[in-house]
């Protein structure tokens, strides 16, 4: 199981999986329950943006297939009421998190992918815990720890608790993107003189180029949507854009409707910019599975 | 894991440890893993003994296991537990039973297969903020599914600020969830193994029923327990689209109410605390129905 672990299962069926058009073509019953579920979910999906996108551009929409009438205002007031704001703070958060996180955890992932000792298998499930529970179950205390250490409520407080499940993610998504270079190439290069710092600085790292951006994508996203962990530890001054918008969003007595809907949007584009940036990179399966079983 | 040296070779020379451990594979390239286990030790399993330490250390006294006491005796508190559990079981199983057959028609590759994956992973990427925010709008008493509803001639459904409306709000999440990750297992499966069944006459119920899904059942096992782990921790669609006062007073509201509203993180870190344990022991049953499962090769390749 360990090492079916550690395969990077759907790379492989994207490379081995051929076209098969006559599978496509026999319609039964199932298939067209199943494709009509999975059209109605779609539909849902795309209907959901487009009347988030609608709503932030509307001077009014209470209810009704369309609404009054057009303004484009409502992004000038949230980019002024926060949104600028909460968007640098996201940006800081997510550069610093991944940067050192990948300066953490790609070497240890080469260690992981390199070598087996004894204790490996509880060294994968204690890296696995936090990037598998559940930030509730360990945000607060951590808040706790940060407050009473002088750092709640500051960027730099935002920056510890996101590294927590972004360090053993970047290491878990490290490990097949080494195992997939052929320890010769290392070997070669030792041979050639260089030494353990040329070595990873000069063939190492160009070799995980694909490697160290699908890490570096996956925790981007993973900081831009972490909602629990900076909710809990950030303070007005170092919020990030989910914060803000969730607690645009709760308060009733809040924002009006669109222009909590050009919060979202704000939001939204980013997320989209990173996604294709990121399918690029990572296969989606990847996306979800890696270090996930 | 300790080492036992064999008896023809208990005649430990010079470096003999050190080669001794090299041939088990612990060696200087170990250090680069020292960091991260490090840190993950300092920020993740520290504040979390630090937590349990202070739940145990009660703002209003009345001894060291009064937050747990009060949990567990007040009906509206210990309500949480079943709340949550009604909304993650029913969940996870209604998006592990919705993504497999749409995964299993995608296990091979064709035109759209790209923009399925890219359509699924959209949720993922947007997060139950946001997801809940847009719901409000489309499942609102006027919004655009509701007069849908309305134009085919039937009757209004209230979706949100209930149950119904967590619960979708999960779906959007937990099904996109599953689907990727079931994608990805179906393609483990080695391709061959079903064609072998083909060439010996089975037919595509049979390949299906008695093949393919015997092997993708401890994935199925996993899928859920992972769908599971995700509904579980469910805070800002209780909030944002649910009631939480009372049919989405789930886990994590008391847990925010301590910590954000009565700075009790004694009385929070004791709720995260049994969230903890309700999670690990749902995990447990699951992860044990799994490992009595077939756990045979089904991949392809040099494994």
């Amino acid at each position: 199981m360990a090492q079916q672990t550690l395969q990077p299962p759907a790379v492989t069926a994207v490379l081995r999986a051929r076209p098969r058009r006559q599978a496509l073509r026999k319609i039964t019953v199932t298939s067209v329950i199943t494709w009509a579920a999975a059209a109605c979910f779609a539909l849902v999906l795309v209907a959901l943006v487009t009347s988030v996108v609608i709503e932030s551009f509307a001077t009014q929409w209470r209810g009704g297939w369309w609404p009054g009438g057009f303004t484009g205002s409502w992004y000038g007031q949230a980019w002024r009421g926060g949104v600028s704001q909460a968007l640098t703070a996201t940006f800081q958060v997510a550069v610093v998190v991944v940067l050192i996180a990948l300066v953490i955890g790609v070497p240890a992932g080469y260690a992981l992918a390199r070598r087996s000792f004894p204790g490996k298998s509880a060294v994968m499930l204690f890296l696995l815990l936090p990037v598998m529970l559940p930030p509730l179950t360990y945000a607060v205390q951590l808040s706790a720890l940060i407050y009473r250490i002088g750092l709640g409520g500051t960027l730099t407080g935002v920056i510890i608790a996101n590294l927590v499940p972004i360090v053993p993610l970047v290491v878990l998504v490290t490990v097949p993107f080494v195992e997939r270079i052929a320890p010769e190439t290392e070997s070669a290069a030792r041979v050639f003189g260089a030494g353990t710092f040329r070595l990873f600085l000069h063939v190492l790292v160009p070799l995980l180029r694909p490697g160290i951006a699908a890490a570096a994508i996956l925790a981007m996203v993973r900081v831009l949507g972490a909602f629990e962990l900076t909710f809990f530890i950030s303070g007005p001054q170092s919020q990030t854009l989910v914060v803000a918008l969730y607690g645009a969003a709760s308060n009733p007595a809040g924002a009006a409707p669109p222009l909590i809907a050009a919060m979202s949007v704000f939001y939204m584009a980013t997320a989209v910019v990173l996604l294709l940036i990121g399918l690029r990179f990572v296969s989606p399966a990847d996306a979800v599975s890696t270090g996930r079983r | 894991m300790t080492a036992v040296i064999p008896a023809g070779r208990s005649a430990p020379g010079a470096g003999f440890l050190r080669r001794s451990l090299a041939g088990r594979g612990v060696d200087a390239v170990l250090i680069l893993l020292i960091p991260a286990v490090a840190f993950t030790a300092l920020l993740f399993v520290y504040p979390y003994i630090y937590g349990i330490t202070i739940s145990l250390q009660p703002q209003g006294g009345g001894g060291a296991l009064a937050n747990y006491r009060n949990f567990f005796s007040d009906p509206y508190l210990r309500q949480t537990i079943w709340n949550t559990l009604r909304l993650a079981l029913p969940a996870a199983a209604v998006s592990v039973g919705f993504a497999f057959p749409l995964a299993y028609r995608v296990r091979a590759a064709f035109r759209g297969r790209a923009v399925i994956t890219a359509l699924f992973l959209l949720p993922l990427t947007f997060g139950s903020v946001l997801l809940a925010e847009g719901m409000t709008e489309i499942f609102a008493p006027t919004g655009w599914v509701n007069l849908a509803l309305g134009s085919v001639g039937l009757p209004h459904v209230q979706f949100i600020f209930n149950y119904t409306g967590t619960f979708i709000a999960l779906l959007l999440t937990t099904v996109p969830f599953s689907f990727l990750l079931l994608a990805g297992m179906f393609g483990s499966i080695d391709r061959t193994l079903e064609s072998a069944a083909a060439t010996l006459g089975a037919g595509a119920a049979a390949r299906f029923w008695r093949v393919l899904f015997p092997l993708m059942v401890p994935g199925l096992v996993t899928a859920l327990t992972l769908a599971i782990v995700e509904a579980f921790a469910v805070f800002p669609s209780a909030v944002l689209v649910g009631q939480p006062d009372s049919a989405t007073h789930v886990l994590s509201i008391p847990l925010y109410q301590a910590a954000q509203q009565q700075f009790n993180y004694s009385d929070a870190s004791a709720i995260a605390v049994i969230m903890t344990i309700v999670e690990l022991v749902v995990l447990a049953i699951l992860f044990g129905i799994r490992s009595r499962l077939y756990r045979g090769p089904a991949t392809s390749g040099k494994g």
